[in-house]
């Protein structure tokens, strides 16, 4: 495993259109239930119990499906990270006259994209999460060799699958949700109520503890029938986007 | 304290519904209220921390069946080294069979760990309408632990998954994102399909990705919820048969 293709991954500044989220946060600093630092930390607590659990399990549970029974040595965890993989990983379909066996099979994971769709109510946030993944599959493409997963999977599903074609593992991949689901929302935050930066990361800070705890749990979960993941909701944010996907002026998409 | 009920609708052939079983054991004590409704009558306090509670519900091909409680079910603390009190509810719904689920709601009172896991399955061409409602504490109070965990499948493929912590246990609960400061949640899973709507206030129905419809409402007190979703079910109760 990478800790540089990880820090990559979970970097803000990947040109997946993430920034364009506040995720779910506008709806709710509109409704006058976020106006300060209080209100935000309790959002992202909850967030991250939610809808960060459930992200953090189908990126963990994508990146393991898409692992396979045997995966290849050179991509297997315990590669040490001063040996980056030699081979970059093929798409699994043998396209275009390419006649390189696949190096590791691409199982059908569009199972997993309807456990998202069952478990997001408003289809406003699965558009949402649909949109960010195509964006992130897109970004994706242009550093790793990504298996063909369809045109717009869901968010998770894509940062799964983009975690094992960057050589990184399900616990990697759910991390990298996990601190998604607060740190997007957190600069949503500085934006749309003009908090302080660094008392917002000083919040961020304090709950990087909570998304590891998330994220090993989600991991520990990955290999789970789809009805078994985590299903945690989150009744305002679901209320949240629909409302929000009415209003003719927003700031943010979703 | 361990108890299991069972009801099984079936069609009587002429139109109608015939309950052809109809079993319980206290506090869940099925009785019938009319030729093809039942409601469920709590004959203990509780659920308390440990009671182990099980309800199956079987509508058969073109019956109709309609459960309802008599009263609110109040989540107690029990005694504190016994594990959290469980409710499992499994339900399934036969091609052209209706089921409407629409009890009093769930109360979690201070200090109860309480889990509630709902399976319904219905076949395709089968009804469903399946509403749940959850108040946190009592007036002025702040609520134990609630989880609830609900599966609903049409047509063999996974229609709803939803699970909701309240209480101390579940960070951020009372959050922007959860219920923020709200201490009623009302949800309503129906097959039928109809365009989204905005019910008022933060109450909305929403198309599922499978068919089907999920209302959901979040309010200050349970008559907040009452006031976004009653109208909704009774629609589809009016519509659906006459009264029993």
């Amino acid at each position: 495993m990478s800790l540089a293709t990880l820090l990559l991954l979970a970097d803000g500044r990947l040109p997946s259109g993430g920034h364009a989220h506040s995720g779910g946060l506008e709806a709710q600093v509109s409704a006058g239930r976020v106006g300060d630092l209080d209100g935000l930390a309790g959002f992202l607590r909850g967030k991250l119990a939610t809808s960060g659990l459930v992200a953090a399990a189908f990126a963990a549970a994508a990146c393991h499906r898409t692992l396979g029974t045997s995966p290849p040595a050179h991509l297997a965890r315990a590669t040490p990270p001063a040996h980056p993989p030699r081979a970059t990983p093929q798409p699994a379909h043998p396209a275009r006259g390419d006649q390189t066996p696949p190096l590791y099979f691409v199982p059908d994971i569009s199972d997993l994209d309807q456990g998202l769709d069952a478990r997001t109510p408003s289809p406003a946030l699965r558009k949402a999460s649909r949109a960010q993944g195509r964006a992130l599959l897109r970004a994706g493409r242009a550093m790793w060799a990504i298996p063909e997963i369809g045109r717009e999977p869901h968010q998770p599903v894509a940062l799964g699958v983009l975690a094992r074609a960057a050589g990184l593992g399900p616990l990697e991949a759910a991390v990298a949700a996990a601190h998604g689901t607060v740190t997007g929302s957190a600069s949503a935050g500085v934006r749309l109520l003009g908090l302080d930066p660094y008392a917002v990361h000083g919040l961020l800070a304090r709950l990087a503890p909570d998304c590891d705890r998330v994220a090993a749990s989600a991991a520990a979960r990955a290999g789970d029938p789809v009805d078994e993941l985590p299903a945690a909701g989150a009744p305002l944010l679901d209320i949240g986007a629909e409302l929000h996907a009415t209003w003719e002026v927003r700031l943010f998409a979703s | 304290m361990k108890a299991f009920a069972r009801v099984a609708a079936e069609s009587d052939g002429r139109g109608g519904t015939r309950l052809a079983e109809l079993r319980g054991e206290s506090p869940l004590l099925p009785r019938r209220t009319g030729a093809h409704r039942v409601h469920l009558v709590g004959g203990a306090a509780g659920p308390l921390r440990g009671d182990e509670l099980r309800l199956e519900i079987a509508v058969g091909p073109g019956a109709t069946l309609e459960v309802l409680s008599v009263a609110a079910q109040l989540a107690l603390p029990g005694r504190s080294h016994l594990p959290a009190s469980r409710y499992e509810i499994s339900a399934s719904v036969a091609e052209g069979g209706e089921l409407r689920w629409l009890p009093e709601p769930l109360i979690a009172a201070a200090g109860c760990d309480h889990v509630t896991v709902t399976h319904v399955d219905v076949a395709d061409g089968g009804h469903l309408l399946w509403r749940d409602d959850l108040v946190c504490g009592r007036h002025g109070e702040d609520p134990g632990d609630v989880r609830t965990e609900t599966t609903v499948r049409y047509a063999g493929r996974t229609l709803y998954r939803h699970d909701l912590a309240v209480g101390p246990a579940a960070p951020g609960w009372s959050g922007a994102a959860v219920l923020g400061g709200g201490r009623a949640l009302g949800t309503v899973v129906m097959t039928t399909e109809d365009g989204p709507a905005v019910l008022g206030g933060d109450a909305v129905l929403m198309p599922l990705a499978g068919p089907g419809m999920v209302g959901i409402a979040v309010g200050a007190d349970i008559r907040q919820v009452r006031a976004a979703l009653d109208p909704l079910c009774a629609a589809r109760v009016a519509v659906a048969t006459p009264a029993g």
